[in-house]
């Protein structure tokens, strides 16, 4: 367990936190750039100095009552930042065993299998500069994870890598997520990878923790809308592959208890699957429909009716135990009275899944 | 080729210079480590009084160590009493003067070496198990090398050929004090001594020229090796 009681005060920057986050699990600080996502993850690695207390697993790393602050050195807090910060006079052997030589003690991580999880069996005699910004950013995260941390701090790794190679990177950082089992945190304002590599998120603004909870969750709260944009309102699900067909390529999902049939990857029977439904891609009807081209129908009940300000309402509907949001204009919702507590049908057309898949793990949920 | 008594002048000068470095290095890193990163009341201060002797005419800061460390200077006194030391008129106050008037040099480019270096990297160091200690000696001096590798050879070059300082501290006294420029000097003073005086002077020219050269190819290296070339 990580609990934090901070009061970070940087120029006019002020900052106060109280949190108490699960260990292990990846938990991402999501908020808006100049939020105090960065300063935070800092502040708990030691490398911006802070006021309160932080302890880790039962050990104490800052109690300013009591006068205690361990140094970041001795915190064993690894950090991967956005710019890699690799040291240019060692080669990507050196660099990574930089903390493990370091370490006194007990060691999880091992050089050979973190190089060949990384992928830097081919790299290991070059120099940063020769590397690219993604095969950079995995030598960081190997030469952090070889300190042998006991929390992994990372500060938008992906910032100054191009979306496109970002699978340079992700699909590595999911492994060691799921090989070690090391608490991170996971500082980003890319709602897409806060999805993709999550437990939970801490959303931040302007200094104040605004909530705390699973994606899920948090994926219908108001306080998300302003932050993702339109296309990334929607409902965030956690469900597992019920069926799927091999000849179409559909899927079947279960969303609180209706199958939801979507375009899947080839994924086995049980695979946990995290969904992402757009409240652009949901359509209401107050009766079962026929002779639609869209195959999912799924009966549920209006909960909550949020206008916008755009003329736009957004609406809340639970199906079974989970929620999807839809994105109905004002003058739909007048002309079929919708309100809560009215039951409807909420369609969801598959193609329009493809986007929001992830594949969270067992550590994940 | 050269007379005795000049090569004595170039060992002396070679002996002076090196000497005069091996003393500097050490304070110029410090004082340049200091003066970026450091946070302390008076840093102007130091910053302005270690280049001083950049702006100073040379004999200034000459006649300055005179005062203070003169047989009759305060310190100076102290430490003849003392210790037995005696600095003003020996090789030993030639090496001084020649540190002081080449230590404004040296922490210039160790300095900017120090300045170009990313502190996050300090911060890499520190989270991955780093002390100040090793975090100074594993990231910050290699990554400064270049620097200093360019201010020690600049320092070297320079201390060969320092005469205004060096004559008013140490004299000029031959085979103790009476360095390149300092022969030279004399060689011009005395009635034949135009012969010398041109040997000495292209003897200093190959000296600072090849220091120059050195120094370059150094550097060069030494970034290519941390990637900045």
């Amino acid at each position: 367990m990580l609990q934090l009681a901070l009061s970070i005060v940087r120029n006019r920057f002020r900052m106060a936190v109280n949190l108490t986050l699960p260990t292990p699990g990846l938990t991402a600080l999501y908020g808006p750039s100049g939020a105090g996502k960065t300063t935070l993850a800092h502040a708990v690695a030691g490398l911006m100095p802070a006021i309160g207390r932080i302890e880790l697993d039962g050990d104490v790393l800052l109690d300013s009552t009591r006068g205690v602050c361990v140094p970041s050195e001795r915190r064993r807090i690894g950090c991967v930042f956005q710019d890699a910060r690799l040291f240019p006079h060692l080669d990507v052997t050196q660099n990574l065993l930089y903390g493990y030589k370091r370490h006194h003690g007990d060691t999880y991580a091992e050089q050979d299998e973190v190089v060949s999880l990384l992928g830097l069996t081919l790299l290991l005699r070059r120099r940063p500069h020769e590397l690219s910004g993604g095969e950079r950013q995995r030598v960081a995260l190997g030469r952090a994870l070889l300190g042998q941390p006991r929390l992994l701090v990372l500060d938008e790794p992906m910032a100054s890598i191009d979306r496109a190679r970002r699978d340079d990177v992700l699909p590595y950082l999911e492994r060691l997520r799921d090989r070690y089992r090391i608490p991170m945190l996971y500082v980003s304002h890319q709602y897409e990878e806060v999805l993709r590599l999550a437990a939970r998120v801490v959303l931040i603004d302007e200094g104040k923790i605004i909530a705390c909870d699973t994606p899920s969750a948090l994926s219908l709260s108001p306080a998300l809308r302003p932050l993702v944009g339109i296309s990334g309102v929607g409902a965030v699900i956690e469900s597992e592959i019920t069926s799927c067909n091999r000849d179409t390529g559909l899927i079947t999902v279960s969303l609180g208890g209706h199958p939801l049939r979507l375009q899947g990857v080839g994924d086995a029977v049980g695979t946990r699957l995290r969904l992402h439904i757009p409240a652009n891609e949901v359509i209401l009807a107050t009766e079962p429909p026929h002779g639609l081209s869209v195959r999912n129908a799924l009966p549920g009940i209006i909960e909550t009716l949020d206008p916008e300000q755009d003329g736009f309402v957004l609406t809340t509907i639970a199906v079974g135990h989970d929620h999807l949001l839809a994105r109905i204009t004002q003058s739909a919702i007048d002309d079929l009275s919708l309100q809560p507590g009215r039951p409807v049908w909420a369609l969801v057309k598959a193609a329009s899944l493809a986007q929001g898949l992830y594949r969270p793990t067992a550590t994940g949920s | 080729m050269l007379t005795p008594a000049e090569l004595d002048a170039l060992r002396l000068s070679v002996v002076v210079a090196t000497w005069s470095v091996l003393l500097t290095l050490p304070v110029a890193v410090l004082l340049a480590w200091l003066l970026v990163r450091g946070r302390f009341i008076g840093r102007s201060l130091v910053d302005a009084a270690v280049h001083l002797p950049l702006v100073l005419p040379p004999v200034v800061v000459g006649y300055l160590l005179l005062l203070v460390l003169g047989r009759h200077g305060t310190l100076g006194h102290w430490l003849y009493q003392v210790f037995g030391i005696r600095l003003a008129f020996t090789t030993a106050g030639a090496v001084l003067a020649t540190a002081v008037m080449t230590l404004p040099l040296c922490i210039r480019a160790v300095r900017l070496a120090l300045e170009g270096l990313d502190p996050g990297l300090e911060d890499a160091a520190r989270s991955l198990g780093a002390g100040p200690l090793d975090r100074f000696f594993s990231v910050t001096l290699p990554l400064m090398m270049p620097g200093i590798v360019a201010g020690t050879v600049t320092a070297f070059a320079a201390g060969l050929g320092e005469f205004g300082a060096v004559i008013t501290f140490a004299s000029n006294l031959p085979g103790e004090t009476r360095t390149l420029p300092l022969a030279l000097y004399t060689a011009l003073q005395s009635p034949n001594g135009d012969g010398a005086a041109l040997r000495l002077a292209l003897l200093s020219v190959a000296l600072g020229g090849t220091g120059l050269l050195i120094a370059e190819a150094l550097s060069r290296t030494l970034r290519r090796r941390v990637g900045r070339a």
